[in-house]
Formats: C-alpha cells, structure tokens, sequence
C-alpha cells in the first residue's frame, strides 16, 4: 500500500459535526489511500453514516477540514460538485428513482452531467449492468425486481459516474438473507479490480475477506483503526470487544 | 337556444333557465383564469418554497401564509370596492375577480404541492444529489413526477372550491351565475321566487361541481393504491 499523502483520496483532519448541540462526529481524523477498501463498523447510532456522508456533501461538517480525491470540501457549492463526481454512494434503502426504468436510472446522471451523450450513456449502463449480472432487467422498472438485484442497480448507477471512490452504507441491511450474498458478490468483484471503497457494514465475513482496515466507531469518535485480523482477534478497547461479542453472539 | 327553453318551460322559467346557463359560462371562465392564472403563480411561489435559498423560502411562506389565513370575501372586498377607493381608480369586476381569486387559488396550491414535493422520499434527493444531478432537472424528472401522484388529488378537489368561490364575485357586481341568479330572485316576477331560482341554481353549480369531485375522488383512491 502506497502510504505518500498525496495518494490520499481521503483526509479528514480534526472533523467535527454537530446536529443542533448533540455532537454526532468528534474530532475525527482519518486518512484512506487510493485503492483502500475501509470498512467501517461500530453500535447504532455511533455517527457511521454520517461520516460517510459528510465525505460526499450529504451532511456538512462543521470543524476541521475534509479533503476528497484533492478537492476540499469547504462548503461551496462547486467544491462539493466537484467532489460528486469522483465518489458513488449505495445507499441502504437502494434509493433508485421508482418511475424510471433500470436503464434510466443508470443513464440519468451521466446524460444530466453533460458527461456523456445518450448512446454513449447506454453502452456504458450496460456495460455495468452487465458487471453486476442483471443487462436482462434494463427496460423494467425498480419495483418489479428484487431487493438484491435493486441493490445491484444501485451499484450499477453509481459506477456509471465512473467515481475513484464507492461509498456503501449498509448496503445488505434492508435485504431478506438469502440476498445478501448476491450484493456482497458484487462488491467482493468491485474489490478485486481496485476500487476504493469505504463501506459501512456488520457483515464480518466480508470486512475479514475484504478490507485493508476496520475503523470501529462509538459516540462519534474512531476507537479502533486496524486491519481486520487485529481487529477480529485482539480489539484493544472494551467497546469493540462487547460490541464484537454481540455480534458474533447470534 | 332561450326560445328552445321557453317553449319546454314557459315564462318566465325558461327565461330564467336561459340567462342562469349563460351565467354559468362566467362562472365557469372565472374558474379556469382562477386555476391556471392561480396554478402558474402558485408553481413560482412552490419554486422559492422548496430553494435553499432562506430570504426567497421566507418570502414564499409569507404569501402562502398570508392570502390562506384572509377569507375570499375579504380579498374580494378589498380588490374590488377598497383600492379603487384607495387610489381614486377603476376596477372592472373581471379584473377584481381575477386577482382576488388567483391569491387566494395561488396560495392554497402552493401549500398543496409543497406537501406534495415533501411526501416524495427524502432518500430520492440524496441519491440525486450524490449523483450530481443539476437541480432543475432533478425537480423535472426525479421529484415532480412523484410529486404529481401525491398532488393530483387535492389540486383537482382543490378546483371544486375555486368554482364554489367564484360565486361570492357577485358582490362586487361580477356577472356570475351567482349575480344572475340573486338579480332573478329578487325580482318581483311571478314564478321566480327565491325557492324556484335558488335550487335552479344549486343543480348548476352540481352539476359543474360534481363531475370534478368523482374525478378527484377517482384521483385519490389510484394515489391510494400507489399506481
Ligand atoms: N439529520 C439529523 N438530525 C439530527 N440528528 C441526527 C441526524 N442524523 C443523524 N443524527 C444523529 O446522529 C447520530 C449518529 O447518526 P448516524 O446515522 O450517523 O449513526 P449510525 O452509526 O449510522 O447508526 P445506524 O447503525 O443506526 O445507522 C445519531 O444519534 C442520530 O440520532
Ligand atoms: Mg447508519
């Protein structure tokens, strides 16, 4: 792993965010290497997802600096465009626009963007719709497929902006079991051809197999950052052993 | 067409019939200018409702809030009979009707459609804007068509209370069916007495009425069903 801080698709330094006067990120510094994939666990409401969320813009950070893929996010709106176009998000609950087809959900952003024109758009959704294994599914609608091949749409989408980095937050969660492991495939396959990612999860078997590193979040600070074998087999803090053993307990 | 209405109903009814269903035609432009003069105001205020922009937020709930909290009637009075006397000028009744009407449509539209743009998931926005997707084409294609299957109901029940609301222009002499009907009533005609003008009238206004409820009701149970 290349460890010069200019490779450095991620810096967060001293990040602070507040909702109202409940502090949900606190002093968080982090930095994540082009082709790192992170994930990131820890109890509910330990400030997760909105610190990946405030690599994207989504939330905005209050203190500290956060720097994306070169750009810092200072607020401004061109900063944060900026940003967007080099990051994907999967969100849990899919999120993909209910009355477009699979196809349009994948070309709408590219086309908007002005990044690509309508044919060239196409070619590239299918190319990622063949990627995550559903070409089959463009011309229908999200509703009529199941949550794992949305998830997988989802995926697809985000990918046609072509970002240099994928962030996942808990993007198997609102599955029924049995599709779990068709997503978690698909982001196993986005792994091995280099992607950065960061992904919010409790799925173990896939942060053992996949992550660089484990950052374990509680109150809205990082308690824990380590590889996962570390991490698994000797978590230095008492919240992230308990919070293992609850995990691991069922 | 009236002589047609004279000779099934006789005089003075089918007079009456003949100049009520010509009233009607007011009535019914004064709604469609209401609707769509009312439509197009309330899509700018909604616009400035749902921007980011806090002074332009402001400025849209003010209007929402301050022409839904007067009553028609006080809008009427005070387009038609108190700023012609403010400023020493001319009102025609159309003109007063109009603008008094459209306020009034506007706002209550506005507040329609902004419940609407509301109900549509939060999560639709996120994944636009993690998209990069340009503001107005996220609104054109991701947002209002969604919105429009929460709004659709209430804007067309909505269009019910603009006919029914149109009826009080007759007091700032607007030639309604209203007017027209009152005009008869206190006519010291035999057979046009208040009981005979008035339920003539009500079946007008149901019959203009009550195939735009069925619609809205039609509207409602499909929003329903989510389709
Ligand atoms: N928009 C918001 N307004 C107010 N408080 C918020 C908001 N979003 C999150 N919070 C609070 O911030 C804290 C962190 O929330 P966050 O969603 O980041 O947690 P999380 O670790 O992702 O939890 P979970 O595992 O339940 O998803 C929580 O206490 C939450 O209630
Ligand atoms: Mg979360």
């Amino acid at each position: 792993m290349p460890k010069n801080a200019e490779d450095a698709i991620v810096k967060m330094e001293k990040v602070n965010k507040w909702f109202d006067d409940f502090q949900a990120i606190c002093d968080v510094d982090l930095t994540i290497f082009e082709g790192e994939r992170i994930v990131i666990c820890g109890p509910s409401g330990s400030g997760k997802s909105t610190l990946i969320r405030c690599l994207n813009g989504l939330e905005q950070h209050q203190s500290g600096t956060i720097t994306v893929h070169g750009t810092e996010l200072t607020g401004k709106d061109s900063a944060v465009r900026q940003v967007r176009e080099n990051v994907g998000m999967v969100f849990q609950q899919f999120n993909l626009f209910p009355h477009l087809t699979v196809l349009e959900n994948c070309t709408l952003a590219p086309i908007s963007n002005g990044k690509l024109d309508e044919n060239a758009a196409h070619e590239k959704a299918m190319e990622y719709l063949e990627r995550v294994q559903i070409p089959e599914q463009a011309d229908k609608l999200p509703g009529q497929l199941s949550g794992g091949q949305q998830q997988r749409v989802a995926i697809a989408r985000a990918l046609c902006m072509e970002p240099k980095l994928m962030l996942f937050d808990e993007p198997t969660s609102a599955l029924d079991p049995e599709m779990i492991k068709e997503v978690l495939d698909t982001m196993v396959s986005l792994a091995e051809d280099g992607m950065s990612m960061i992904c919010v999860t409790h799925e173990l078997n896939f942060a053992k197999s996949v992550a660089h590193r484990i950052i374990f979040m509680d109150n809205g600070r990082i308690v824990e950052d380590q590889p996962p074998d570390d991490f698994f087999e000797r978590p230095k803090s008492a919240r992230a052993k308990l919070f293992l053993d609850q995990i691991l307990s069922h | 067409m009236a002589d047609l209405l004279i000779e099934i109903f006789g005089k003075p009814q089918g007079i009456i019939i003949f100049q009520l269903l010509s009233a009607c035609r007011f009535t019914i432009y004064l709604s469609l200018i209401a609707f769509l003069g009312g439509g197009a105001v309330a899509g700018m205020v909604t616009l400035l409702r749902i921007s980011q922009i806090p002074p332009l937020q402001r400025l849209a709930t003010s209007y929402i809030w301050m022409f839904q909290s007067v009553p028609l009637l006080m809008l009427l009075f005070l387009i038609g009979l108190g700023v012609p006397r403010l400023f020493d000028i001319n009102v025609n009744p159309w003109t007063a009707a109009t603008v008094a009407l459209i306020l009034f449509t506007s706002a209550y539209l506005a507040e329609v459609w902004r419940g609407a743009i509301e109900s549509v998931a939060r999560g639709q926005w996120e994944a636009s804007f993690a998209l990069n997707i340009r503001y107005s084409l996220l609104l054109r294609r991701v947002i209002l068509p969604q919105a429009i299957k929460f709004g659709i109901a209430p804007t067309v029940g909505f269009m019910v209370q603009i006919i029914k609301g149109t009826s009080l222009a007759y007091i700032i002499g607007f030639n309604d069916l209203m007017l027209a009907g009152k005009r008869w009533a206190n006519a010291p005609v035999l057979g046009s007495e208040p009981f005979v003008v008035f339920p003539l009238m009500a079946v007008m206004y149901f019959c203009i009425c009550y195939p735009l409820a069925i619609f809205a009701r039609k509207l409602e149970a499909k929003s329903l069903t989510g389709s």
